[in-house]
């Protein structure tokens, strides 16, 4: 493990270790290299911890063979990684032109309300719930689409946020 | 089929006739239906003859450049004993474009064999999928189905029985709109930035892992086992404008319409019909103001563009717009155009991959002017600002995000500077608050 700078609150527990390093190494046929492996190993990570943190960043970087400071010009690049803890649940609304011609504004402004998280990008104080505002979300004709981790919602108006959300304890 | 709606009559329904119907999803739903014929056929065939198929039948890239696919085809060299490579963009990450998501949720057979057909023909033993990390629902949908393929011998190291092997793997992107550009997209794959790439080298040259590589949208490589099938000349019958436009395209609709959706129309159809008839019109009390036709990054028609242009490369072009990836945007009378202009200008800024000054630079200009503008702080200079920086931004660039940038902003301009005036005059309440 690289990245001397790092330190954690708790002793670093691997990620890569056991069926989820054989999961990574089934996958190493695929590619010629593996570096190309990257994409699919942050997912993993995130998968299984939520987020993706400088231990974590030097640790892919190990199980790769790259280094810490390209892996995480990687990670920063793409939106759905994410660099720090979110809520249990992670909201995403698009936001872009054709919903918002659609009134995805006032959607946002139910979803912020009714999940009390106050703003875009921040967390609710009890923890259950982040909303953030996205880019296209490629359901322009169902707007406006909102994803709660990884479901795929269509057509959510504000009125219909407060049954939406009681579904994600 | 105009999903979610009932198919209307003025469809031709080819690549859409599924859509809806689980029961095509699975691997012997699939056979029962008839797929995976055009695999059987492509198998039997010899490469070469495989591409001239594609070739006669006019078959052009429906990602949105609109290349002619078996002329692309023909580009991957031959025998040269290096690796060769087939990757499937389905990023769709275009504003306004949702046609490959409903084609990977209803009919992922179908793209699997397009691929494994593209494969055989270009000599590829590996074809990647790219998904954008947001299609959770097709993600799952394909997974199972490429694993239905393998189990049932279609894909493997004997795809079919031919003794050739064909693998798919899918490959999940992570939230970037610029990994649609194709270059970006290789780069991603290789576990990099989805930074474009400088062409020359072209990818069939050096793509992929820096080997022959050839990137087709979803919807191009879904059309191709039809094509199989049905033969060349069935294909290019579906022609109802210029015989350089054939077969069927999706168009997604979204926006002011009463009914959103996918609809599959003849290549030359009317856009006045898909917009009224099949879409149903405006909303209630509403009149047509503008339309973006191919995906947010093609200029801005009006109404009375659009209602007289024809559905297909040649007709957009004639109205001085482009079909892209079709997906229509559609604005009736009550749309804010200085506003819509800023959002897609604030999409770009946000896409922007960086590494170019003019689209770093350009894109943020714009959408900070523009908010400039719809906070009642504009200057009659503005035009010109934005005019000569839309001019810096177009054809400086590695890829065409920046271009894609101005497009709005020029066309919008030119076709309603009167409400660009009106927040410059104070003729109009500011409706941003600049912080």
């Amino acid at each position: 493990m690289s990245a001397g700078h790092v330190v954690d609150a708790e002793p670093y527990e691997p990620v890569f270790t056991g069926e989820t390093m054989a999961e990574l190494e089934r996958r190493f046929a695929e590619y010629p290299n593996k570096q190309a492996l990257l994409l699919p190993a942050l997912w993993m990570v995130q998968e299984r911890r939520g987020w993706i943190s400088e231990s974590t960043i030097s640790e892919v970087a190990a199980v790769l063979g790259l280094t810490p400071a390209y892996v995480k010009g990687v990670v920063t690049f793409y939106t759905m990684y994410h660099t720090h803890p979110v809520g249990r649940h992670f909201i995403q609304v698009c936001t872009t032109s054709p919903c918002g011609l659609c009134g995805a504004e006032d959607t946002v402004r139910a979803l912020l309300e009714h999940t009390g998280c106050g703003e875009v990008g921040a967390t609710s104080a009890d923890g259950r719930f982040t909303v953030v505002e996205v880019e296209c979300l490629g359901a322009c004709g169902f707007a406006t689409p909102v994803m709660v981790g990884d479901d795929f919602i269509e057509s959510v108006t504000p009125e219909k946020v407060p049954e939406l959300l009681a579904r994600y304890p | 089929m105009g999903f979610p709606h009932p198919s209307h009559p003025g469809e031709t329904v080819v690549l859409s006739k599924h859509f809806g119907d689980a029961g095509a999803r699975t691997h012997a739903g699939w056979v029962e239906r008839g797929g995976y014929e055009g695999l059987r056929k492509a198998l039997g065939m010899t490469p070469e003859a495989i591409i001239e198929v594609v070739k006669a039948s006019g078959l052009r890239g429906r990602g949105g450049a609109g290349f002619p696919t078996g002329l692309k085809w023909s580009f991957m060299p031959k025998d040269d004993g290096k690796p060769h490579y087939l990757v499937c963009n389905a990023d769709e990450s275009e504003p306004g474009t949702f046609k490959d998501r409903e084609i990977m949720r209803w009919t992922p057979h179908a793209l699997i064999e397009g691929c494994a057909i593209g494969a055989f023909a270009m000599g590829v033993e590996r074809c990647y999928i790219y998904i954008r990390g947001e299609f959770t629902e097709p993600w799952a949908v394909m997974a199972e189905a490429v694993r239905e393929a393998y189990a049932a011998g279609t894909l493997g190291d004997n795809a079919m029985g031919s003794g050739k092997p064909i693998h798919i793997t899918l490959h999940r992107g992570a939230g970037a709109y610029i990994c649609g550009e194709e270059t970006a997209l290789m780069n991603s794959i290789e576990g990099r930035r989805g930074n474009p790439r400088i062409k020359p080298p072209f990818p069939a040259a050096a793509g992929l892992f820096a080997m022959p590589t050839t990137i087709n949208n979803v919807e191009t490589l879904a059309a191709v086992p039809h094509i199989l099938v049905r033969g060349a000349e069935w294909y290019k019958s579906l022609c109802k404008g210029n015989p350089k436009s054939t077969g069927t395209k999706l168009i997604s609709v979204c926006g002011h319409v009463q009914r959103p959706g996918n609809y599959e129309v003849m290549l030359g159809t009317p856009m006045k019909e898909l917009l009224y008839d099949m879409c149903g019109g405006m909303r209630p009390g509403r009149t047509l103001k503008a339309v973006i036709p191919g995906g947010s990054s093609v200029p801005i028609m009006t109404a009375e563009e659009a209602e007289s242009a024809l559905l297909d490369y040649e007709g957009l072009i004639e109205k001085g717009s482009m079909l892209g990836s079709a997906g229509m945007i559609v604005m009736d009378d009550s749309t804010d155009m200085v506003y819509q202009i800023m959002r897609l200008a604030r999409f770009y800024a946000h896409e922007s991959c960086a590494q170019c000054t003019q689209c770093r630079e350009g894109t943020a200009w714009t959408t900070r002017i523009l908010e400039r503008i719809l906070s009642g702080k504009g200057k009659e200079s503005d035009f010109d600002l934005l005019l000569d920086l839309a001019d810096n931004m177009t054809g400086t660039t590695i890829c065409v995000l920046s271009d894609s940038c101005a497009a709005p902003v020029v066309s919008g301009i030119r076709k309603f500077r009167g409400e660009f005036e009106a927040y410059i005059r104070r003729e109009r309440a500011p409706v941003l608050e600049l912080a």
